[in-house]
């Protein structure tokens, strides 16, 4: 490693290890749990769709139905296909039709999922995993042949743009406003709570607050509307969204087959921030991580959230730490480098002495720990105190560290940030900002190079330094216990506490899925 | 009497900035001078106007404002208690009520909206400050939305304070609710054990809390360390 910060490849090497160590216990908690929400992304994955007349998902009324009758250990696949059988659908229906319509008789007490279940349903499972597989494949094929029809971003970083209005039909065209003004990526925040809600809401939605639901057709609305602006525009523009709360896998399906091109999608973000239990995180996270493997999504993980709440210099160490299990995690879980959209942030408080050099030093240790890893790089909001004029400057500065530091995607950074969801026109001062940034200074990455035993470097071994010693200690422990402890964010976060633990289950010695082995 | 301050004493200068859905050209400028004159800025100077996109324009001007302040017509609501930091509120709760403080926090009826619990509660706090849980010495137990006012009641049988945000305004919801549920803690426990009952909402006046039934009321703006403040003030007494 002949970066520019000449950081110890011994070092980084044990780092990793570390990381390893520490990951390989959950991983093996993953590999030995199922959860509601995994079981219903399988179930959405073979194309159940749809909602009872009070809106409650079909998914959620047969997995309910199956978990009554027979528990979770088991899994919902077999006794879903088993039963799809005996209860033979309408003729000609589709197979998602088939089983909205089995969906129908277990809600209303008709169907009887008792086994024993023979070699003719597990077939069947596994037909519909690999027709539900290869669905997955194409969306991540029509996005490659699109990006080659249309053309990619024209430079990194790519400009990383968010709407929130609540109404799909409002985000639309601010959402293609902003990718006329220059964003490379839209992202659509989510209503406030949605993270809570142990199902996704069906069809298009108008009244989310401070965001819009994420559901399947505001999805494929929005992803349609794109496709159109980047036609006109000549460049492939991505969209992203949310793989996070009680319904990860779920989303993590649905994003796959409408093609969305990046997701937020942290191993700890709600356990710390939303206290959802670990377990069920961690569960849920590695099916939802699989699926975006496949799907050829991006991920975008969350530290930035930690320098939010814990001091952003005292604690920049336990940011490298959670890249490093992110990282872990994402690898197992069959996610390629190019698809580890590790974050970090600008949050360092701009009354310190050195801050911005400080910034700098965070930034590039990042950049150098993952040479390969499209890092998100995420814009001031702690220090932003409705001054608008010091938050334009501040943005700038960020803009500028991010362009030195060869940052791959940049969340643009709106100066009304804690002031008001941006305006019009506060979009259009900080894409200015951006685009004067990148235009005089996009290439500086090949003239910055900090002077060897000078400041950013050391500041940059010290930092790794913290984070071995971090990762030791984790490892030597366990990383439920460190969560346990507080150790993230300050959070104390035992294994067995937290939102939608009574979702999580041992598999028992006959749980079947018939993705093993289809995804990574 | 004062004016703004530019660079005279009296010259009534201010500088401001807003967009009007014209798209850019000269009846668009024109438009602008025209909302500057009715604002009360007389002469106002365009100077800059930009389009935002085909059909908006996004004007900034400077001119003089002909309105006056009476200093001595402002009136300032005064808080009422100290506000302190998270060490002097750990310590307070510590050394004077010898337990943790616990806290229930729901958003109730039909509200879904959870941004302001959250901002107040959740670790991650607002405007750079955390919430509740971060606080060694509160033990909180949030809810989250959409929760009954009677299962709140039994959530917060035991309970020191309980805090309730409300954003939906429609058809007054917010004080609707408020008063049910006031009204169900009044029934379910006598005086002396009822927790201490707080909302908060961008739409409350902060002056109705008697009207309301409940012990506080926490406006827009509020941090997760007034709040903190305040439960010290009313449950561990002041510093000695």
């Amino acid at each position: 490693m002949a970066g520019k910060l000449d950081l110890d490849p011994l070092l980084v090497a044990r780092a990793r290890e570390l990381a390893a160590a520490a990951g390989r216990p959950v991983v093996d908690l993953a590999r030995t749990h199922t959860t509601v929400s995994v079981e219903r992304a399988m179930l959405r994955l073979f194309g159940l769709t749809g909602a009872d007349p009070d809106g409650t998902p079909w998914v959620n009324r047969l997995v309910d139905e199956i978990v009554a009758q027979n528990g979770l250990a088991g899994g919902v696949v077999l006794p879903a296909m088993h039963a799809l059988r005996r209860y033979q659908p309408l003729r000609g229906a589709s197979f998602g039709e088939g089983l909205q319509v089995l969906a129908q008789k277990a809600a209303a007490g008709a169907v009887s999922f008792g086994g024993p279940f023979r070699g003719a349903a597990r077939e069947a499972a596994v037909r519909a995993a690999r027709r539900a597989v290869s669905k997955l494949d194409a969306t991540r094929l029509t996005r490659e042949k699109l990006i080659r029809r249309y053309g990619d971003a024209p430079r990194r970083p790519w400009i990383y743009l968010i709407v929130a209005t609540g109404d799909i039909y409002e985000d639309i065209p601010q959402a293609v406003a902003a990718a006329r003004a220059g964003a490379d990526v839209i992202a659509v925040i989510r209503s406030t709570g949605q993270s809570l809600l142990d199902y996704v809401p069906e069809g298009a939605t108008r009244e989310g607050f401070a965001g819009t639901y994420a559901t399947r057709e505001n999805f494929r609305l929005m992803r349609a509307a794109l496709d159109g602006v980047s036609r006109e525009l000549g460049r492939y523009v991505r969209l992203t969204n949310y793989a996070s709360g009680l319904c990860m896998p779920e989303m993590a399906a649905l994003a796959g087959l409408e093609r969305l091109d990046m997701m937020l999608n942290d191993s700890m973000y709600g356990i710390l921030f939303r206290d959802i239990n670990p377990i069920r995180t961690f569960v849920d996270q590695r099916f939802s991580r699989q699926i975006h493997a496949r799907a050829g999504i991006i991920i975008n993980t969350g530290e930035d959230n930690y320098l939010t709440t814990a001091d952003a210099v005292a604690d920049a160490h336990t940011v490298t730490v959670s890249q490093l299990l992110n990282e872990y995690f994402a690898h197992e879980a069959g996610l390629a480098d190019g698809q580890l959209g590790l974050g970090h942030a600008f949050e360092i408080n701009p009354d310190l002495p050195d801050s911005l050099r400080l910034e700098t030093a965070h930034a590039l240790l990042a950049r150098e720990l993952f040479p390969d890893a499209p890092l998100k790089w995420m814009p001031p909001t702690k220090h932003m105190t409705g001054d608008v004029f010091r938050g334009n400057l501040l943005d700038g500065m960020f803009n500028l560290v991010g362009a030195l530091t060869g940052q791959s995607i940049l969340l643009v950074g709106m100066m009304t940030e804690a002031v008001v969801t941006p305006w019009l026109s506060d979009r259009d001062i900080a894409l200015q900002n951006v685009r004067y940034v990148l235009s005089a200074a996009g290439d500086m990455a090949e003239d910055f190079v900090p002077a060897p035993g000078g400041f950013v470097q050391q500041r940059a071994h010290r930092v790794l330094g913290e984070a071995v010693e971090l990762l030791e200690r984790i490892a030597a422990g366990s990383l439920l216990g460190a969560i346990a402890d507080g150790t993230f964010g300050i959070m104390r976060r035992p294994p067995d506490r937290g939102r939608g633990l009574d979702g999580v289950a041992r598999m028992s010695e006959d749980y079947f899925s018939p993705f093993d082995g289809l995804l990574p | 009497m004062i004016r703004p301050y530019g660079d005279t004493t009296g010259d009534g200068m201010v500088q401001t900035s807003f967009t009007l859905p014209v798209p850019a050209g000269r009846r668009a400028d024109g438009a602008a001078l025209q909302l500057a004159a009715k604002m009360g800025m007389e002469p106002a100077m365009l100077v800059h106007s930009r389009a935002m996109g085909d059909g908006h324009t996004f004007f900034v001007v400077y001119g003089r404002v002909r309105h006056a302040v009476d200093l001595g017509a402002v009136t300032v609501a005064e808080r009422d208690f100290p506000l302190l930091t998270a060490t002097e509120i750990n310590t307070a709760v510590k050394r004077r009520l010898r337990r943790k403080l616990a806290i229930v926090g729901a958003c109730i009826g039909t509200d879904a909206h959870t941004v302001g619990i959250d901002a107040i509660l959740n670790v991650k706090g607002i405007a750079g400050e955390k919430g509740l849980e971060y606080y060694r010495e509160l033990t909180v137990t949030n809810l989250g939305a959409q929760v009954s006012v009677p299962d709140l009641v039994e959530a917060a049988a035991g309970a020191d304070a309980v805090l309730v945000s409300q954003v939906v305004t429609q058809r007054d919801a917010h004080l609707h609710n408020t008063r049910e549920m006031s009204a169900a803690f009044r029934e379910a426990m006598p005086a002396h054990r009822r927790p201490l009952l707080i909302v908060g909402g961008p739409r409350f006046d902060e002056g109705m809390a008697a009207d309301l039934g409940v012990d506080r009321i926490f406006g827009r703006g509020t941090t997760p360390r007034e709040v903190a403040s305040y439960l010290v003030h009313r449950l561990a007494g002041e510093p000695s």
